[in-house]
């Protein structure tokens, strides 16, 4: 196969300029160089001092930096094409369901008619908007299988803390306080630090030696002081718990409520929904499942949709369809009150819903399915160079690990994923999760193509024989990216977050 | 059938071959059948994007409150200032909007590079040297304001001037039933925080804003006296923008400044996303939440940027971590250094002075109209608060039938009496101007609220 010439996700013949750094816009500052341009408005420019008491003046301490337009675009276009992208290549970044943002999504909600109105607008303005929530609120439970959902959230892990809250509001509300939360060893980061700040404590469920969640040692660790389970299924591993049920039987057969970490969702669309396997919260991360872009670290999106039970808690005011048809804003009864300044992250939202409009419940099961037999021909196709993990059928993502490259070449799997760069291609997640050794976790997405995976696989394939030929160089790698292996350890010893801090 | 997958049906029947499969039912033969779904999603078949396009037109004109049928004099933290193309267009380029976290610096230094020059400006504009990458907007950063006094002081007792925005109060509520952090809110007498009244022993925090949700400039002494007398932090929330000409959080002597940084180029967006602006001193620095760019060389001993002091954050330190913030608002960040630095150090005290004219220009006229009368005699910067002697709510959709955006009802924003109005909060509105309003917009607002109250 040509795939040099045909994959379509392979970035290595980006333009990304030469070696040397690009000033900052401080250094490149002029004084009285300006770009800005205001309307002219007539209003009379009475003196400030006329206007407020000299004690709040700042005596003009405050300096910006000063360039025309013309730097102002050549300098940020310049550090754009510094920047590795969905765009540019294939990002098979595991656990983040890198895929293709589409421009539609973009497009619609840069609408004005959505996205020059105030959230402060009378909800008799704003009526389209409120259709549009409540129409997305309706469709993520369409997915999920539950019955209401909260769209505040900004993110996942403000989700996560958001269904921990409701926890414990339920909980609460029972005259049943407890306090400790299970999650398995393979878990995210983020679902133990929300739980901290849940106000609950963690206890760590090991997994068997399948991957799975050890049910019998699930089971020891269950009593009535546990308030719930979080899960992410299919886990950290890309493998589904194939004992869900008997997990959630478990887990409510002591009061306890199960808590869907959505990280994962892109696996199941479709296929299975976690309010038939028995969960009782679900957060969804939009910027991953749902397409919206990641933006270089957000923004994102963290709906939490809930069974019947915990409706009464969701944070509000929501988005409500009313009899008439109108629309307008309630507060569930028993809410636990605003999670975000407005109502959540808007846009984000409206570019998730024009992307389940797009591919409709056909579409939607389209994309499990093609994520989970790219991530499985990947794992085959890799088997003999970096072996998976749990070698068996995965979800849309595999856990591959370098282990055998280590020992046999002192080659570690941060030399694979940063030579990866150099072969145009994002890394994958490195060391992640935990339990595996060396672990590359690989996520293609359903919207790369065979060509790409074949590339990718090829790359792959290149690395190891240079794990052979001459280890020292992966060592040094990457070297074409426009910087080599930054020195970590210096940043964080000496720490400069400022051009201020570097100057002094 | 609509949707952006490449796969061919040949493509798909060598793949399966390849694992040795016939039907990618395979490939889902392993979850069990009890909970599988049988009969698909319950959801409409796909459309085309002009069809979906089309369908979207019936939100885009329910909505009346937009840029093109009103003129926008609505603020409470959210503002309409001037977005001109070309932040719009690099803001908009794909590498920054598609980019993921920058988790590999060597092929990231666009973004690293972005936010370690926004991290300079809100250090700047804040007047405090530890600023982070961002979160997710101000009401969650004063979440995580209060979080990090917790974790300085060990204390539960939070005293938050009711001057700050009913959002964000609400929020720090919320999170504190997680936390267990006791929160006292301190009334307003006259529009300002009557702190004299107030048991700030054992304190975490003293909480205030600047200005206030109101408009009002409260002289922050009073706030900075009363945490130093009980060793708590002195947490500021700010306007960013006020910063071009009014004291910084730094000035006032605060351990930690939020703010909300949608006045930097964000559009009104409905209220998202938005960008959660934080800072605050050196002491501080490994209780900082969410991610940090920090300045060191590559092995090449180039200059380059990486995300640092990671071993505060959730993915290592787990349930130790200071907060859970993984993902937060880099594109907002980005978004507004290049706005920042469209304005530059004129621009900037520009707009804050031409906001402070057109709202005491437009306040002065207010006044004039018999039945409306300020809630503050106090002195304010680009905000104010007047009763109207009439239900605001309707007040703004009377004004709404001649394209104006009135501003924010009170009683909306509290869903309630609240400790920040003495009284009735029903007939009052918040109203701002930006430098975007011009003086006829501004008489013709006056003018159009003048018939809405019959006067």
């Amino acid at each position: 196969m040509t795939s040099r010439a045909l994959s379509g996700g392979r970035a290595a013949s980006a333009p990304l300029m030469g070696h040397e750094t690009e000033p900052t816009i401080f250094e490149m500052s002029v004084p009285g160089r300006s770009a800005y341009q205001l309307r002219t408005t007539g209003v009379p420019s009475t003196a400030l001092a006329d206007l407020i008491p000299a004690t709040h003046l700042n005596g003009d301490v405050v300096n910006i930096a000063e360039v025309s337009e013309r730097d102002l675009v050549a300098h940020f276009t310049r550090l754009s094409h510094r920047q590795f992208s969905v765009d540019l290549g294939m990002y098979p970044l595991g656990s983040c369901t890198m895929k293709y943002n589409p421009k539609f999504c973009d497009a619609v909600a840069n609408d004005p008619g959505l996205n020059s109105v105030h959230p402060g607008s009378p909800a008799e303005l704003t009526q389209g908007w409120l259709e549009l929530l409540a129409t997305l609120e309706e469709k993520l439970c369409a997915v999920t299988g539950m019955a209401a959902a909260t769209l505040q959230p900004a993110a996942g892990a403000a989700g996560e803390l958001t269904g921990l809250l409701l926890m414990r509001a339920y909980h609460s509300a029972n005259g049943d306080p407890r306090r400790r939360i299970l999650i398995p060893d393979s878990a995210h980061g983020t679902n133990p630090a929300s739980v901290t700040l849940g106000g609950f404590e963690v206890t760590t469920v090991p997994s068997n030696d399948r991957g799975l969640v050890d049910l019998k040692k699930l089971k020891a660790s269950l009593d009535p002081d546990v308030a719930g389970i979080m899960l992410t299924n299919p886990n950290t591993l890309g493998l589904f718990e194939e004992e869900i049920t008997e997990i959630a039987a478990a887990v409510h057969e002591v009061g306890g409520l199960l808590y869907y970490d959505g990280a994962n969702l892109n696996a199941i669309l479709g296929a299975v929904r976690p309010g038939d396997m028995g969960f009782d919260i679900v957060h969804m991360n939009l910027h991953k499942t749902f397409a919206t872009p990641h933006g270089g670290g957000g923004p994102g999106a963290g709906p939490v949709a809930v069974s019947q039970r915990l409706v009464e808690f969701l944070p509000g005011p929501k988005a409500t369809r009313m009899d008439d048809g109108t629309f307008a804003w309630v507060k569930p009864p028993r809410s636990i009150g605003r999670v975000h300044g407005w109502h959540g992250n808007a846009m984000v939202l409206a570019r998730a819903l024009a992307y389940i409009d797009v591919h409709g419940g056909d579409g939607l099961t389209r994309v499990a399915k093609y994520a989970v037999l790219n991530a499985n021909w990947l794992r085959h196709r890799l088997r003999a160079t970096l072996p998976a993990a749990y070698d068996r059928v995965c979800m849309h993502e595999c856990v591959l690990t370098a282990t055998p490259l280590k020992n046999a070449y002192g080659v570690r799997g941060l030399d694979v994923a940063k030579a990866l760069l150099e072969e145009g291609f994002h890394s994958p997640t490195v060391y992640f999760p935990l339990i595996v050794e060396e672990a590359l976790m690989f996520e293609p997405t359903e919207t790369e193509s065979l060509q790409t995976l074949e590339a990718l696989a090829e790359a792959v394939e290149r690395i190891a024989q240079r794990a052979i030929d001459d280890p020292d160089a992966l060592h040094r790698a990457p070297q074409t990216t426009p910087v080599s292996r930054v020195d970590e350890a210096r940043a964080a010893r000496h720490l400069i977050p400022t051009e201020d801090a570097a100057s002094r | 059938m609509a949707d952006y997958l490449p796969h061919t049906p040949a493509e798909i029947d060598e793949m399966l071959a390849f694992l040795g499969m016939d039907s990618l039912e395979q490939l889902f033969a392993h979850i069990p059948p009890a909970v599988r779904l049988t009969q698909g999603l319950d959801l409409p078949e796909g459309m085309s994007e002009p069809d979906v396009a089309a369908l979207f037109t019936n939100y885009t004109s329910a909505n009346r409150a937009t840029a093109s049928e009103m003129t926008c004099f609505a603020g409470a933290g959210v503002y309409d200032h001037e977005v001109p193309a070309v932040v719009k267009t690099l803001a908009g380029r794909s590498e920054f909007v598609t980019a993921y976290t920058p988790y590999q610096p060597e092929v990231a230094q666009g973004v690293l590079q972005a936010i370690f020059e926004y991290q300079t400006l809100i250090a700047r504009l804040s007047g405090l040297p530890i600023p982070n990458a961002s979160l997710y907007d101000a009401a969650t950063g004063l979440v995580e304001a209060l979080n990090m006094a917790h974790g300085a002081t060990t204390r539960q007792k939070m005293v938050i001037s009711a001057g700050v925005h009913p959002h964000w109060r609400e929020a720090a509520k919320t999170f504190a039933r997680g936390t267990g952090h006791e929160i006292v809110e301190v009334p307003l007498k006259d529009g300002v925080t009557d702190w004299r009244i107030v048991d700030a022993t054992n304190a975490a925090a003293i909480v205030a804003s600047y200005p206030n949700y109101l408009g009002v400039l409260e002289d922050m002494s009073e706030a900075k006296a009363l945490a130093v007398a009980n060793d708590a932090l002195f947490v500021l929330g700010a306007d960013p923008v006020a910063a071009g000409v009014l004291k910084t959080a730094g000035q006032w002597g605060a351990d930690i400044f939020v703010g909300e940084g949608q006045p930097f180029g964000t559009p009104l967006a409905f209220g998202g996303p938005f960008l959660g602006l934080f800072a605050c001193t050196t002491e501080q620095t490994r209780r900082l939440p969410g991610r940090i760019v920090g300045e060191t060389v590559d092995s090449n001993n180039r200059r380059s940027f990486v995300t640092t002091l990671r071993a505060r954050e959730q993915d290592i330190r787990r349930e130790k971590a200071t907060s859970n913030v993984c993902t937060n608002q880099t594109l907002m960040a980005v978004t507004a250094a290049i706005q920042l630095g469209w304005l530059g150090t004129q621009g900037l005290r520009e707009v804050a002075t031409r906001c402070a004219q057109g709202a005491h220009y437009l306040f002065d006229e207010l006044v004039k109209i018999d039945g409306v009368k300020a809630v503050s005699t106090q002195p304010f910067f680009r905000e104010f608060a007047v009763h109207l002697g009439h239900d605001a709510s309707a007040v703004l959709l009377t004004m709404a039938n001649d394209g104006v955006l009135g501003g924010v009802s009170i009683a909306a924003l509290t869903s309630g009496p609240d400790p920040s109005i003495d009284g009735d909060v029903d007939d009052v509105l918040l109203v701002t101007v930006t430098e975007r309003r011009t003086k006829d917009e501004i008489d013709r607002y006056v003018e159009v609220l003048r018939k809405a109250i019959g006067q």
